[in-house]
């Protein structure tokens, strides 16, 4: 395992006595890909905002390299923040933003005293950036002339040309479409890895996590739900809620019968999970790719499909089962109204304690993070700014 | 059913007339040859010449300029930055001193002039007493003129800082910024436009006023309108015309450039537009 390089102490962050981050605990690794996953209001920017400094914790520590960092401004740390309305500098052309980090930096020149960069490393490391972004060329263009994915690289480039050890990215590609989309994130993985350097990732899309992340973060309701890679998050959710927020679940209330042997839709089934209270109310969660449709009585179930719809790949069916509703991946497609059986292996599934999702006063948790929408003018982002003059 | 433009058209040009014709007369009689102020009577520049020679004209304008350029610097040097201390600060308090901020500009000039008048002989009368030498004069005028001119700045200041990204300058501290260097290097330098139709539209201001102006000076220093309001008692002469054409066109000048700006604004904040969607 690399060495820890930043690590997050019980932090919690209440605005105006609203508890937004609830005494979290979290490691990040040295050149890790780690994602903040988690739906609006979860806590995950304001997690990234108290590693850039725009943000002092309500309690808790913050460690850089094993320094405390809680009181150190946003401009004396050594990361690097890519926002996501890029927040380019519209009065200053694509190099000069890019070059903005550099201008201000002072070096030490050896007497003691701090110099400037000379305008020639400026130069190099500038264009060094734009060509790693493939922005080569573009320097000279105003930034409203870029387009939305262009103008997001500049972001990348301007922040990673002052070598942070760290780079903070807030859903960087909220505003851009699904195709482009899916272009950066193979680009952006390529970067991290050229540029080798720590990526902390603020999404709400399951998917963009899963697919460039080394260590997912599940967040809920201020809290951590689960930490781990891509895959353990997706095979062994630990609760319904990642369950149901990392792809997609049936998740049916049952009773642990006793070791290895679940009740649930009114039968007993064999599964794989042990180590409860007997007779404890748990959450089954059964992923919709492992049910399998039989001929009527050659499941454990038997129900009636209620609707199917065409996803490309497969089908997606409802089918009733008594009063819970069962989806099923499947690429074949049975018509509406048969009658149909399912069969579940023990393997798959899922038993999980059932947490109280939501604690006393979760209620009064303010929504801090909205929804990424598309800016459509520069600025005036702030909704609280509305008003006349 | 099919509505007639002439309606319209004819409302326009009333509106055209009634808005511009008393200014057009003034400049068509500011070179009438003439002291008539019914006929004109043949072209000449002599009343502009005139104008020129006339040493308390000359000296007003000096005044009046001078106290202009003056008011119009403290007033936007001290408008931005209670702008932005003004956006900076929480919904509630920002919007009540708004308000208040508003006040002077809708208040009736006499009564600003009449109450500035009164806080300034109380001061001048505090320093007599404690044996200064003090009295009405260009520092009250002064004083005043930044007074009024204020809130106009604000007003100018605070919609480009509006536009601003609420990331934009924690964009800054982020590249390693102190906060003194993200407002000079990146807040001052996009919200500069608003800080300079503020400045011009505070130079307006002054050179324009004359209600407050009268209740705050002394009576030894004269602005150009308390001149020509001084010229109009003793005689009417073609040479106020002329000075009042000059001051028309000086002003709209200055609008012609304050427009300039926005549009140009404007222009730059659709092509923004335009590139993000």
């Amino acid at each position: 395992m690399p060495k820890e390089l930043i690590r997050l102490v019980d932090c919690t962050m209440a605005f105006d006595g609203e508890i937004v981050l609830n005494a979290i605990n979290l490691t990040i690794h040295d050149k890790e890909f780690l994602t903040l996953l988690g739906p609006s209001g979860c806590g995950k920017t304001t997690t990234l905002r108290l590693i850039g400094g725009f943000e002092t914790p309500t309690s808790g520590g913050i460690f850089f390299d094993g320094a405390r960092i809680n009181d150190v401004p946003p401009h004396k740390r050594r990361v690097n923040t890519v926002f996501q309305k890029y927040a380019l500098f519209p009065h200053l052309n694509v190099f000069e933003n890019v070059a903005f980090g550099l201008r201000i930096a002072k070096i030490p020149d050896g007497g003691g005293k701090k110099s400037r960069l000379p305008e020639g490393e400026i130069e190099e490391r500038v264009q060094g950036a734009l060509e790693l972004v493939g922005l080569k060329g573009y320097h000279r263009r105003r930034v409203h002339q870029l387009s939305g994915g262009q103008q997001q690289r500049v972001a990348i480039a301007r922040a990673i040309v002052n070598r942070p050890q760290v780079l903070l990215l807030d859903e960087p590609l909220g505003a851009l479409d699904l195709k482009l989309r899916k272009e950066m994130q193979h680009e952006l993985k390529e970067i991290q890895r050229q540029v080798g350097i720590t990526f902390v990732y603020v999404t709400h899309d399951q998917e963009e996590a899963l697919t460039m992340s080394d260590t997912v973060v599940v967040m809920n309701h201020g809290n951590i739900q689960q930490i781990g890679t891509p895959v353990d998050i997706y095979n062994e959710p630990v609760n319904a809620f990642v369950a149901d927020f990392i792809g997609e679940s049936n998740i049916i209330q049952g009773v642990m019968h006793k070791d290895y042997s679940v009740s649930f839709a009114g039968r007993l089934f064999e599964c794989v999970d042990s180590g409860f209270d007997p007779n404890q109310p748990v959450d089954v969660v059964v992923r919709p790719e492992d049910v399998r449709m039989t001929p009527p009585d050659g499941g454990q179930l038997r129900g009636t499909v209620n609707s199917v719809t065409f996803k490309g790949v497969f089908y997606e069916i409802f089918i009733d089962v008594g009063e819970i509703e069962w989806m099923v991946h499947s690429t074949s497609a049975p018509k509406i109204g048969d009658e149909v059986g399912l069969l579940l292996t023990p393997e798959d599934i899922h038993v999980m304690d059932r947490p109280d999702l939501f604690p006393e006063g979760a209620e009064a948790l303010t929504l801090e993070d909205v929804d990424p929408e598309p800016e459509f003018e520069d600025g005036g982002g702030d909704g609280e700014d509305g008003e006349e003059a | 059913m099919k509505h007639s433009r002439v309606p319209g058209r004819v409302l326009q040009g009333f509106i055209a007339v009634f808005l511009y014709a008393p200014i057009l007369v003034l400049i068509v009689f500011s070179f009438n040859a003439t002291k008539s102020r019914v006929k004109f009577e043949g072209f000449t520049l002599d009343w502009y010449a005139k104008l020129f020679e006339d040493r308390q004209v000359l000296s007003a304008l000096y005044l009046t300029l001078v106290l202009a350029v003056l008011s119009a610097l403290a007033a936007t040097v001290i408008g931005t930055v209670s702008a932005i201390g003004l956006h900076n600060m929480k919904r509630r308090p920002r919007k009540a001193l708004l308000a208040l901020n508003n006040i002077p500009v809708v208040n009736p000039d006499i009564i600003t002039g009449v109450s500035l008048m009164l806080v300034f002989l109380l001061c001048v009368s505090f320093l007599r007493s404690l044996g200064l030498r003090a009295g009405l004069g260009f520092t009250t005028l002064l004083l005043a003129h930044v007074t009024f001119n204020i809130p106009y700045v604000i007003l100018s200041v605070m919609p480009k800082l509006r536009q601003l990204s609420r990331n934009t300058y924690e964009a800054a501290l982020d590249l390693g910024a102190n906060p003194f260097q993200a407002y000079r290097r990146v807040i001052l330098p996009e919200i500069m436009p608003g800080v300079v139709s503020g400045a011009i539209i505070a130079f307006t201001m002054s050179i324009d006023d004359f209600l407050i102006s009268y209740f705050t000076t002394g009576t030894s220093v004269q602005t150009l309108p308390m001149v020509i309001y001084a010229m109009t008692r003793k005689r009417i002469s073609p040479e106020i015309n002329a000075l009042s054409t000059l001051m028309f066109l000086t002003v709209l000048v200055l609008l012609i450039v304050i427009n300039i700006l926005q549009s140009r604004d404007q222009k730059e904040k659709e092509r923004r537009f335009r590139a993000v969607s």
